[in-house]
């Protein structure tokens, strides 16, 4: 064979998985007859998967108050006066792409969750709809487990919502990470195909119900709500009359 | 001027608060002095944000702002916080296989580390980012970032298995 000798620096690439692919099958067969290398590359990767297993919980942790929003000596404490009332609109519309949303909720950083919420949920949306092999991680035809599942995961009684009378079935559920922890999707689909998700996701204190409120992020609607600890948003690319038809009636069914 | 209203470079500085404050605790070793540093970061980073152009990627520019509050802390504390490898490893027991072992090992090893491998193990390891990234971040050429990512997780490797220390490495192209 002649290949190019393996430098160091790639062997580092191909533990990151920074190396083109055909580079990296010449480094794989390499490692292959190299033992001392290869033992090195498993510990380095071990070394990642250990950094994230020991510090990735502090991407779910609450934020302590002096890095939060809100905070009278906190580090924007000279913007504080700036983020009462409408003038967070415009930094919000720069966060998270959204227009066209309504806002009335008084802490500036309660605003700033519920429009994230409708951003994630939105992005979700757009990454798992379209998948035609493995949409869902539990399929409808496990849904008792579906829902036992997410709510031990999610930490609360989950609902999942039939919508067979609007004319969507429900292709199943997925497990996602969410700005403070866990949180769920789940999948439904009419007859021609078209999708809708429903994303839910959890709160540590209970926060008072909110009307529907509207947001638009690119070609996905999302209409979400606040409801207790829980928090909802369904997602799809229809009309915004018939997103909103969807949307009361998983409401309804959720507050019999 | 291209300086951005004050509310809105927090609100999107806000994002990425959970990731600052992840890299901050395994590169100070210290979830207290990692809040203190975020902190730190996001103050400096909120008066100087007409240096951060719009558009651009504003978690590598934070990430630059909090490594350079980080390195000027080091370098003015009176006595450096690096300890000596040998001391640090010294009375810790032998690496098991359990996960919470492994981990305060690591917290340990990682600490015995000089502060510039320590960074370019986190960022690309923890923060996942290209070396190009994790170059701009630590403003220093990519060959500096690889060499010191080679010689940091050989070092960690070592530390965490009982190993001797270092043996010479390659040559890095």
């Amino acid at each position: 064979m002649s290949t190019q000798p393996v430098t160091e620096a790639e062997l580092q690439a191909y533990v990151d998985g920074q190396l083109p692919a055909a580079r990296a099958a010449e480094v794989a067969q390499h490692l292959a007859q190299h033992e001392e290398d290869a033992q090195r590359v498993a510990a380095y990767r071990r070394q990642n998967e250990t950094l994230r297993t020991a510090y990735d919980p502090l991407l779910a942790a609450a934020v302590p108050a002096r890095l939060r929003p809100g905070t009278p000596r906190g580090w924007w404490a000279p913007v504080q006066p700036l983020l009462r009332h409408y003038a967070i609109a415009a930094a919000l519309t720069a966060v998270s792409g959204i227009a066209g949303w309504h806002m009335h909720a008084t802490v500036a950083g309660e605003r700033i969750q519920t429009v994230y919420l409708a951003r994630v949920a939105a992005v979700a949306h757009a990454v798992y709809s379209p998948e035609v092999r493995h949409p869902v991680e539990v399929g409808a035809d496990q849904e008792e487990h579906l829902v036992r599942w997410l709510s031990k995961r999610l930490g609360a009684g989950l609902k999942i919502p039939h919508l067979a009378a609007q004319g969507y079935a429900l292709v199943g559920g997925r497990l996602l990470p969410g700005e403070r922890g866990p949180a769920a999707q789940f999948m439904y689909q009419d007859m021609k195909g078209q999708r809708l998700t429903l994303y839910v996701r959890v709160s540590k204190e209970a926060r008072e119900q909110t009307a529907f409120r509207f947001a638009q992020e690119n070609k996905v609607g999302v209409f979400y709500w606040l409801d207790g600890r829980l928090g909802y948003a369904l997602s799809g690319e229809t009309d915004r009359a018939e997103l909103l038809r969807v949307a009361d009636a998983v409401y309804r069914q959720l507050n019999p | 001027m291209n300086r951005p209203a004050a509310d809105v470079f927090a609100a999107q500085a806000m994002q990425y608060i959970p990731r600052l404050r992840r890299y901050a605790r395994a590169l100070t070793g210290d979830a207290s002095a990692a809040d203190d540093l975020v902190q730190d970061a996001l103050e400096r980073a909120l008066v100087k944000r007409s240096l951060w152009r719009e558009g651009t990627d504003l978690r590598a520019w934070l990430f630059t702002v909090m490594h350079n509050v980080f390195v000027n802390q080091v370098r003015s504390a009176a006595v450096s916080r690096t300890v000596q490898l040998d001391d640090a490893m010294a009375d810790r027991p032998q690496p098991q296989s359990t996960d919470r072992l492994e981990i305060r090992d690591l917290d340990a090893a990682l600490q015995a580390l000089p502060e510039e491998q320590r960074a370019v193990v986190l960022l690309v390891g923890l923060e996942q980012m290209t070396y190009d990234e994790a170059a701009r971040v630590l403003e220093v050429p990519i060959g500096t970032v690889m060499s010191r990512l080679s010689r940091g997780r050989e070092r960690l490797r070592r530390l965490m298995q009982g190993l001797p220390e270092t043996v010479p490495l390659k040559v890095v192209k």
